[in-house]
């Protein structure tokens, strides 16, 4: 048999470990990811008239993100790589993709799709004025940008990533104000024994905390959002929560980073018709694969945080993984031990994951107590208020048909940023699990699409 | 035998435009309502078309029955107590080549006759009118009463009014048998059984299947129009863009929301299943699409391209629907096969079958959509248009 036409989607950890197994077998993989340098998030490369080393960029992880580069760099010639390129519809064993005003078509025998993840949002009232981000947000401007997002900043939400950000920021010179935590320490102990399974995380982690305390950042946990102050025009002028001892607070602030953990990019997955199953501890719809990343449709694969958020060194081990099961389903057999050690990893990194997830709970009670006037869908500017109002008047039991009579979701994102915050609020409303709710169907394109590109000629 | 879940006087299966429409007009004529949808109501064709509110360019002898039904789209907020967004914006269609222009002169004279009116604009006057046009249009022809809705509103609006009259609409519930015992219907559903001395099927692209379990087959193909919706713009296109052509690559067509969305669609249709919940957009024919928007207003490639989508609609042969009595099974009534544009017919055919259901005959011709037209003569005048 010819060599199978193999696409991968995304040259994160996982898109170029999967590479690297896919050419050690002799193969040349397409490799199509958005972003000019390859790296993905949280190995982003600066640009090239930026000079901070590794270790300043990356801290702890400097020796994995060397790693990384390098080892996508050694495949140069090698594979067909792509940069700067959107992948935007699936169809029938076909990958549209988009360069500039270019689209092409690209047929494959195979999709590998470790597309990554972006920010878990909760809306807050007065989270769309200037000077709000997201965690992930902050976190590109500072490596991409050389860029604070203030010079008063406060971090908000829960997650690892919130300590991350705030430490980066620290390091960077502009030490943040504040880190608002959800998370209480009774969260913390009950995902203790799970965390466990990976000391040397643990242990970063609390280094991260103790060398923010030390530089006297404040960091509450505990928290409940209140508000964004200020105004739509001058932006933001503070934070107000209550604390863990219900007592109201405020802090002044001209900007502010919020995110409550991550969410899987599977819009490719979702339009590859792969499918998903609830979650209930992450209280997220994920696409299903088997424990070597095999989705429910026989040619996809599903790797890295595109499926389920683990972190980088699981997206790793999972792209290796599910490139190796497709050489397997592609009649070229893998070394048995070899799958069976990755595997092993994987479980390791869930466990790791499930203890993050009890150490840093999604605060979904939130959503049942937002202001009914609270902007849900910053795209369409679409309030809770409309958004119940669709549920309960217009009856509508789950989140598409919410979006059907509410446009919830309907904007630029499609229900990328709001459509998890969206799944609780119309659980809430008829007092019904957010599994019931179900979640958004994606539509293509995965991301807005230029009408222009229809006039390159010879192409589409 | 099972228990019966419920009685009334008529079934309707199929929550869509037609069957929600149907159901509220039987109630205002005082006959018990039971209606049964596969899934939610107006969530197929009804929920996923693209919105036009359009009379021009269609059959003449169809224009008595969409003149009934546009003058309900004007009443639906009052009827329904919902705001559906409809919008007489009017309807324009651009013309690309001269010999057109003759053919829709024809057209605009014999419509007139069914009180359609419509204004033939030269190329001068369509530039003053509608200045975001493309330098291509020889023509237009402007139709000033018609317009367009939001379609996720419209059918659900009139399920939930019928609901308020007294109808009970039960959802997720697919009719998977119809049997005829006695005077009664027994229609069945995976949660029971429901009973009626009429039925009325309402169910769209499925239409098919359920009249030939009946023996009156039909023959219906299945496609999905390919839809689309851009960013928001300033609002700047006010009527309803379509294009009059005889080549079926060149029908294109969009409106602008207030809002500012432009929706579009046209060109080709893609094969859709039945036995997918959704037909899926194809995003091989998107640049086709693109092309032959940009035709009809060249600044849109400025914008981009945020959602696509497509729905399940059922082509009869004929390219007309299927509406009247059945003529095998007495108390069994047809309204389904509406060849893209049961969307403005909608309700007049609600109000057109609850008046023949009722009193026996209706005041709007509807003979020559008698589903006898295949069970007498079975290789009927085969003619497919694309008009939209
Ligand atoms: C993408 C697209 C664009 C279009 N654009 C326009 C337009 O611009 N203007 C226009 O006038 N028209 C347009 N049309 C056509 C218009 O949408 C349809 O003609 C119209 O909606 C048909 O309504 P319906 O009620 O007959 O069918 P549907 O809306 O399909 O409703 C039928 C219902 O029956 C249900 N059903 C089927 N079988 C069963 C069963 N056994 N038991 C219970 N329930 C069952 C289905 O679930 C469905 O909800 C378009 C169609 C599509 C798909």
């Amino acid at each position: 048999m010819a060599d199978p036409r193999i696409v991968i989607v995304g040259a994160g950890p996982a898109g170029t470990r999967a590479a690297e197994a896919l050419v050690a077998a002799g193969l040349r993989p397409t490799v199509i990811d958005e972003g000019r340098y390859s790296g993905g998030q949280i190995y982003r490369r600066q640009p090239p008239n930026f000079t901070r080393r590794p270790e300043a960029l990356y801290g702890t992880e400097a020796a994995k993100a060397r790693a990384i580069h390098s080892a996508f760099d050694q495949l140069a010639g090698r594979i067909d790589y792509r940069p700067e390129t959107l992948a935007w519809a699936v169809k029938d064993n076909t990958l549209h993709i988009q360069k500039n005003m270019r689209i092409e078509a690209l047929d494959y025998d195979a999709l590998l799709i470790a597309s990554g993840a972006t920010d878990r949002v909760i809306p807050l009232p007065g989270w769309t004025f200037p000077g709000c981000y997201s965690l992930g947000a902050a976190q590109i401007t500072l490596k991409m940008q050389a860029c604070a997002i203030g010079s008063r900043v406060v971090f908000l939400g829960t997650g690892p990533l919130l300590y991350l950000v705030a430490w980066q920021y620290l390091k960077a010179g502009c030490a943040p104000l504040a880190v608002l935590d959800t998370s209480r320490m009774a969260d913390h102990l009950a995902g203790l024994p799970l965390m466990a399974s990976r000391p040397e995380q643990l242990l970063k982690g609390a280094r991260l905390v103790s060398g923010l305390r030390r530089a006297g950042v404040a960091i509450w946990r505990g928290i409940l959002p209140r508000e964004v102050l200020g105004d739509p025009d001058r932006g933001v002028a503070g934070i107000r929560f209550t604390d863990a001892n219900g007592q109201d607070r405020q802090i002044d602030c001209n900007a502010i980073g919020m995110g409550y953990h991550l969410r899987a990019e599977s819009q490719l997955a979702d339009l590859a018709g792969c499918e998903f199953a609830f979650d209930p501890l992450l209280r997220q719809w994920l696409p299903h694969v088997d424990d070597a990343g095999r989705s429910s449709v026989a040619n996809v694969y599903l790797a890295g945080d595109g499926v389920r958020i683990l972190g980088a060194d699981a997206a790793e081990t999972s792209g290796r993984l599910a490139a190796m099961a497709l050489l397997t389903d592609f009649g070229r057999a893998q070394p048995r031990f070899a799958m069976d050690r990755l595997r092993r990893l994987m479980q390791r990194h869930k466990r790791f994951a499930q203890g993050i997830a009890k150490a840093f709970p999604w605060p979904w009670q939130q959503m049942a107590t937002m202001p009914r006037t609270t902007v849900v869908c910053r795209c369409e500017a679409i309030t809770v208020d409309e958004l119940c109002s669709a549920v309960e008047t217009c009856q509508a039991p789950e989140v598409n048909r919410a979006k059907a009579f509410s446009r919830v979701g309907m904007g630029r994102c499609q229900g990328r940023f709001c459509g998890q915050a969206s799944q609780e609020i119309v659980a809430f409303a008829q007092q019904a699990s957010v599994e019931s709710s179900g979640r958004l169907r994606g539509q293509a394109p995965v991301k807005p699409l230029p009408i222009g590109v229809c006039e390159e000629v010879g192409h589409g | 035998m099972a228990e019966t879940r419920g009685a009334a006087d008529i079934i309707i299966i199929g929550g869509g435009i037609v069957g929600c429409s149907a159901a509220f007009f039987l109630r205002r004529r005082n006959l018990s309502v039971i209606l049964l949808e596969r899934y939610l109501v107006g969530q197929q064709a009804s929920g996923t078309n693209f919105g036009n509110v359009r009379r021009q360019g269609r059959h003449l002898t169809q224009l008595p029955l969409a003149n009934r039904s546009r003058a309900i789209w004007a009443q639906i907020p009052s009827l329904t107590g919902s705001d559906v967004e409809f919008m007489p914006v009017g309807h324009v269609r651009f013309l690309w080549s001269e010999e057109q222009i003759a053919v829709v002169e024809d057209y605009a004279r014999q419509a007139s006759h069914y009180g359609l009116e419509l204004h033939i604009l030269s190329q001068r006057e369509i530039r003053e009118r509608f200045p975001f046009v493309g330098p291509e249009a020889v023509a237009g022809s402007w139709s000033p009463h018609d317009g367009h809705a939001n379609p996720r509103l419209v059918a659900p609006a009139f399920a939930r009014a019928a609901a308020k009259l007294g109808a009970a609409i039960h959802e997720n519930c697919a009719a998977s048998a119809i049997e005829k015992t006695g005077e009664d219907f027994i229609v069945t559903t995976p949660t029971g059984q429901f009973r009626a001395p009429l039925v009325l099927i309402a169910s769209g692209a499925w239409g098919g299947g359920l009249a030939e379990q009946l023996a009156e087959p039909v023959p219906i193909e299945v496609a999905g129009p390919q839809m689309g919706v851009t960013e928001p713009a300033p609002y700047f296109i006010h009527p309803v863009v379509g294009v009059s052509t005889k080549i079926p690559g060149e029908v294109a067509y969009l409106r602008q929301i207030p809002r500012g969305n432009i929706i579009f669609g046209g060109v080709h249709r893609r094969p859709a299943a039945l036995d997918e919940r959704r037909a899926k957009y194809d995003p091989a024919g998107l640049m086709a699409q693109f092309r032959q928007i940009l035709r009809l207003a060249p600044t849109l490639r400025h914008l981009r391209l945020i959602r696509t989508w497509s729905g399940v609609e059922g082509y009869i042969g004929d390219d007309r629907p299927i509406m009247g009595a059945s003529e095998k099974t007495s108390g069994l009534y047809y309204a389904f096969g509406f060849c893209g544009y049961g969307f403005q017919l909608g309700p007049g055919v609600g109000d057109v079958m609850a008046e023949l259901i009722a009193t026996g005959k209706t005041e709007t011709p509807i003979d020559e959509y008698h589903v006898n037209r295949f069970t007498l003569q079975p290789a009927a005048r085969l003619q497919v248009s694309a008009a939209h």
